[in-house]
């Protein structure tokens, strides 16, 4: 190590003569961290994204290498929220990694007093299977007037809110061409 | 705000360090009310106690913006003399029905305009929830009505607002609110000095508002004030709402609630929209003014849109598919009929009704009467285990081995393994990138949608009956990619932003929209995120590379226009009120309307248009008549129609409050919804005995830390470890009456449950003297359940069932309780506890709750007649002891 390379080590020194006179950034940095570098400048790519908690609408900015989430920062642009993040956005990361996330289908009989397991294909048929014959049995094709009705109150919906614009319009479309009225989210609770 | 929107409140510290005064209102002291200049604590329920104080103190010292209340409200227009106030009719107006519960508009409407009251008794509207249709655009009312612009004719708006806040004095906010007089006029004062011409002042608010039986009319008298002071249409004024989810709005634009369509269309009703014509006409009423006479050409390219080739103009556009309304059919009337046996079947999209929902265990109990249930979530909530281990369970009043319903849970895609839209809390569309791929089993509901919509569609191939048409004739074609053939988004945003059928040419603007089937739109009002083909709702360019408006980062409805209404930030003759707060003006030399934002009106309609005789739609709009989506053109002090339990607010006590009405012999909303089912006892409140078994207030919110029901973040280990236990504030008053511990035990008693928490000794909450009593306000947050890293009980347990009129919301941030030490009993032992609290307040099964609790609702008006009657004889002027 040269003499110059020496003095330069001296946080003292960077900080009287650099960028960071105050000593709390670059001055005060040791060989340790300088040779870290950070999970968002190795990862394979960013997406920009918008926390799923409040209304608030904060920016965010998804890092992720080899198909996972590495980290989830604010987005330093957004004219919302200037790159900030409340504890519920910062716990995003936390929250799509976390190992309590359910991953496979579970599925109840009746009468029952576990789960198992259940095939997302097979599930998805015996939904199907239910929602007609639900209709069947409590269709309402006109009122006692004659005029239509075209429905069933057999069938009950609620959630949305938390969903995408794309969602909740399929989710409507469909719901309303097989007569199901009972639609409901959040925003009635 | 600082608690529950951390990151917006940013902006309102930015406004305090540039001069803004910030008041806090709220039942209990927060990180808001520390950073706020003044704090004023307020018995829960009152609101409209202290901002109709509010009104008074502005009418009576004359502090209105004159210029702005003359020329864009309704101040000047003269109401029937058929119209009764609240303050003849001791609490009720002119035309209330107490055998519907309901009012008749009739004599509400403007002098001359009785007869075109378009809803003569109106318990229709509010089973449907009809309110919610004004969400984009106010009621319709005949555009010319008398007026009279000196503002002294005593039947004027002005004139009646006079008289219906003159009791709503100092003296009288201190008795009913808890406020102290001199913290009431320090914040009238500051709220009048800060609007104008120079200044303009905001009004935050969120559900701590909305969540009442008289929730809408909280929001009405925010508006009334921001009227009155000219801070509507202008920077930094408004009335903004503050959501809770992150895309609430959307869900209420592209909306899964059973009373709309998209873009605020109203679900088709049986008895009043049987053909297609009708249904439009209930929409655009034909000859009106405004915006909305476009709407024949929203509501068939929606048709269109979710019929294609099948729906044409000579069918009508397939609205004989439609399914239709016969009355109310929202969630707490569902989980009623669950537990009545009604329902077979039951989906749960990231909802978690078993703790956020009010009455818990009528929820749980709702669904361990169903034939199946589908939980689609990201964690294993309360709502998919209620039968194992819901609190039901341990009372044995769920047994598994005997609970009939069938489960299927079914994991989620997060926000980051997806892509789409978000509406945030400012109709701001922000589309977000998918990051990575759902981990095993987990889907989007776009997927689970598509798919669940392919495999019904594919089971009935061939299938003759006429029920399955709408579902084989659907418009249900969308590209997939991936292994798991996931459909596009964006090609659903396109189909939302509507296109041209021939061409598949995406729309522009909502303008472009066609009655004769040649556009498909999915939801009018987002017309244009797809502008120029080019997905406007992922644009982000950095805050640093443009102005404060930010016009270039997502896409806000309508049209990207970031303030609604900015045409009232122009004065008549179309500039700005002052160069302080100049946004949108009228450029004379380019002959049209400019500024920083969209202007909202024609861009080239001078100041000076005055429409000629006859004309309707847009046409009928003068130069001068900024708020474009109201039938007149006005804003409106006054609603002579559109709002189901009054044209003007006025206090009433929630459903349970331990005290009497102070205002009037009315006590609680007259038109609110209730339920008389056996599993929804209601506590008393005066004038009915027994109140004083549940002696205490309690009220709930939201932790910084926690989200809704806790699905979120209860399974969140960073949020679960710094919010980690149910608790509930008390004072040291309410501690030492009652003798509770700070960190010990108490539970919590109402007349549907016991819950119970660790107890938090604050100064956070202050007894409040009102009306010459002590009143103990209790809090409690509402994200505890039996799932999750933390548990603990639910606070939404305690609620009972009672609606707003308007739009159906359930009255959860105030009811009453007794709170006693120690822990509460387990199994049995705690419904004998609620029974015999029951026992001792007197809520039999056969009990009736008094919906009208004064007798100045005889005479003509019983019966809602419409006919002359005279206001004087019902003069009760006195209020009520
Ligand atoms: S970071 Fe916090 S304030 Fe921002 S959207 Fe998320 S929850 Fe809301």
């Amino acid at each position: 190590m040269g003499l110059k390379t020496f003095i330069q080590g001296w946080p003292v020194y960077r900080q009287l003569t650099g960028t960071d006179p105050l000593g709390r950034g670059a001055a005060a940095q040791s060989a340790r961290s300088a040779a870290l570098t950070a999970r968002t400048e190795t990862a394979d790519g960013m997406a920009r994204s918008v926390c799923p908690y409040c209304a608030v609408g904060c920016g965010q900015r998804v890092f992720h290498s080899d198909g996972k989430v590495t980290q989830i920062e604010g987005d330093p642009d957004s004219p919302i929220s200037r790159g900030r993040l409340c504890p519920k956005g910062s716990a995003s990361k936390s929250l799509v990694t976390s190992p309590l996330r359910q991953t496979k289908v579970r599925y109840r009989r009746p009468y029952a007093t576990e789960w198992e397991d259940l095939d997302l294909d097979v599930a998805l048929d015996m939904i199907a299977d239910r929602i007609l014959a639900a209709r069947a049995e409590t269709w309402e094709d006109v009122d006692d007037e004659g005029r239509p009705l075209n429905r069933t109150l057999g069938i009950s919906s609620l959630g949305g809110a938390t969903l995408d614009n794309e969602e909740n319009y399929l989710i409507k479309k469909l719901f309303t061409a097989m007569g199901a009225l009972q639609i409901e989210n959040q925003a009635r609770i | 705000m600082a608690e529950a929107h951390p990151v917006g409140f940013q902006w309102v510290m930015e406004a305090k360090k540039r001069g803004a005064k910030v008041f806090h209102v709220d039942p209990r002291f927060t990180r808001t009310s520390a950073l706020a200049d003044t704090y004023l604590p307020i018995r829960a329920g009152t609101d409209i106690a202290l901002l109709g104080g509010v009104v008074r103190y502005i009418l009576d010292n004359e502090l209105d913006f004159r210029e702005y209340v003359l020329a864009y409200t309704n101040a000047a227009n003269i109401v029937s003399e058929r119209f009764a106030d609240t303050e003849d009719l001791d609490g009720l107006f002119s035309g209330y029905n107490p055998d519907t519960g309901s009012y008749d508009h009739a004599s509400w409407q403007y002098e001359g305009q009785e007869d075109n009251a378009k809803v003569r008794g109106t318990g229709k509207e509010r089973d449907s929830a009809s309110g919610l249709e004004h969400e984009s655009h106010g009621e319709p009312v005949p555009a010319q009505a008398p007026r009279d612009e000196t503002l002294q004719h005593p039947r004027c708006v002005y004139q009646i607002l006079k008289r219906h806040f003159s009791r709503y004095t100092p003296e009288m906010v201190a008795r009913v609110c808890g406020i102290p007089e001199e913290k009431f006029l320090e914040l009238a004062r500051a709220w009048t000095e800060n609007s104008g011409r120079e200044r303009t002042g905001a009004l935050v608010y969120s559900v701590g508002w909305t969540q009442h039986s008289v929730g809408v009319q909280y929001i009405r008298t925010g508006s009334i004030i921001q009227t009155l002071l000219g801070n509507m249409g202008r920077p930094g004024g408004g009335i903004l709402a503050l959501r809770g989810h992150a895309s609430i709005q959307g869900s209420t634009d592209i909306p899964t609630l059973f009373n709309l369509l998209p873009g605020y269309l109203p679900m088709p009703h049986h008895a009043d929209h049987p053909t297609f014509d009708r249904w439009v006409d209930s929409i655009r009423h034909p000859g009106q003014k405004g915006f909305w006479g476009n709407s024949r050409a929203f509501a068939a390219s929606l048709l269109k849109a979710y019929w294609g080739d099948a729906a044409t103009p000579e069918n009508d556009f397939c609205y004989g598919y439609m399914p239709r309304m016969t009355g109310d059919h929202g969630t707490y009337q569902q989980v009623l009929n669950m537990i009545d046996g009604k329902v077979k079947g039951y989906f749960l999209l990231g909802q978690n009704p078993a703790v956020g929902s009010a009455h818990g265990r009528a929820q749980r109990l709702g669904m361990a009467n169903l034939d199946w249930l589908v939980v689609r979530d990201l964690f294993m909530i309360e709502s998919a285990t209620f039968w194992k281990n819901g609190p039901e369970v341990a009372t044995g009043e769920i047994v598994p081995e005997e609970c009939r319903t069938e489960v299927f849970f079914l994991p989620a895609a997060s926000h980051v393994e997806k892509e789409g839209t978000f509406t945030q809390t400012q109709r701001l569309l922000q589309w977000r990138e998918k990051a990575v791929d759902p981990p095993g089993d987990a889907r989007s509901e776009l997927w689970f949608f598509y798919h669940l919509g392919r495999v019904l569609r594919e089971k009935l191939a061939g299938s003759t009956e006429r029920r399955d048409r709408a579902l084989l004739d659907l418009a249900w074609d969308y590209p997939t990619h991936g292994p798991h053939a996931e459909p596009s988004a964006e090609a659903v945003l396109k189909e939302i932003n509507g296109y041209e059928v021939a061409t598949g040419r995406p729309l522009n603007a909502f303008g472009e929209a066609r009655d004769d089937g040649s556009t498909a739109i999915g939801c009018w009002i987002y017309s244009g995120v797809y502008a120029d083909g080019v997905n406007q709702a992922a644009r982000r360019r950095s805050r640093h590379e443009q102005d404060w408006v930010a016009a270039e980062w997502g896409w806000a409805w309508p049209a990207n226009r970031r303030t609604l209404y900015n045409r009232a930030s122009a004065d008549p003759e179309g500039r700005p009120w002052s160069e302080r707060k100049k946004y949108v003006w009228w450029d004379p030399d380019a002959g049209e309307w400019t500024g920083y934002d969209v202007p909202d009106f024609e861009k080239t309609k001078p100041p000076s248009y005055r429409p000629p005789e006859g004309a309707s739609g847009p046409a009928a709009l003068a130069g001068d008549d900024p708020f474009v989506m109201q039938g007149d053109g006005k804003a409106w002090l006054y609603a002579p129609s559109g709002v189901l339990d009054g044209p003007l607010p006025t206090h009433y006590e929630p459903a349970e409050s331990p005290m009497r009405n102070p205002l009037y012999g009315q006590q609680a909303n007259p038109t609110r919804k209730i339920y008389e089912h056996p599993i929804n006892r209601m506590n008393p409140s005066p004038p009915e005995p027994h109140s004083q078994v549940f002696p205490y207030v309690f009220t709930v919110s939201r932790l910084t830390e926690h989200h809704t029901a806790g699905g979120m973040s209860r399974t969140v280990p960073r949020l679960a470890e710094l919010q980690p236990e149910m608790f509930v504030e008390v004072s040291p008053e309410l501690a030492g009456e009652v003798g509770l511990a700070h960190l010990g035990w108490a539970h919590l008693i109402s007349g549907r449950a016991v819950i119970e928490a660790r107890v938090l000794v604050t100064d956070r909450l202050t007894p409040l003297r009102v009306d010459g009593r002590i009143i103990h306000q209790v809090w409690l947050p509402y994200h505890f359940g039996t799932e999750g890293l933390v548990t603990g009980d639910s606070a939404n347990d305690l609620f009972g069932i009672t609606l707003d009129p308007n739009v159906l919301i359930q009255e959860s941030k105030v009811g009453t309780c007794d709170i006693r030490p120690g822990r509460r009993p387990t199994g049995p032992p705690l419904l004998d506890l609620v029974g015999d609290y029951q026992r001792r307040a007197g809520m039999t099964p056969d009990r009736k709750i008094p919906l009208v609790t004064t007798d100045a609702a005889g005479g003509d008006d019983a019966a809602g007649s419409t006919d002359e009657q005279s206001p004087a004889a019902h003069q009760d002027g006195e209020p009520h002891a």
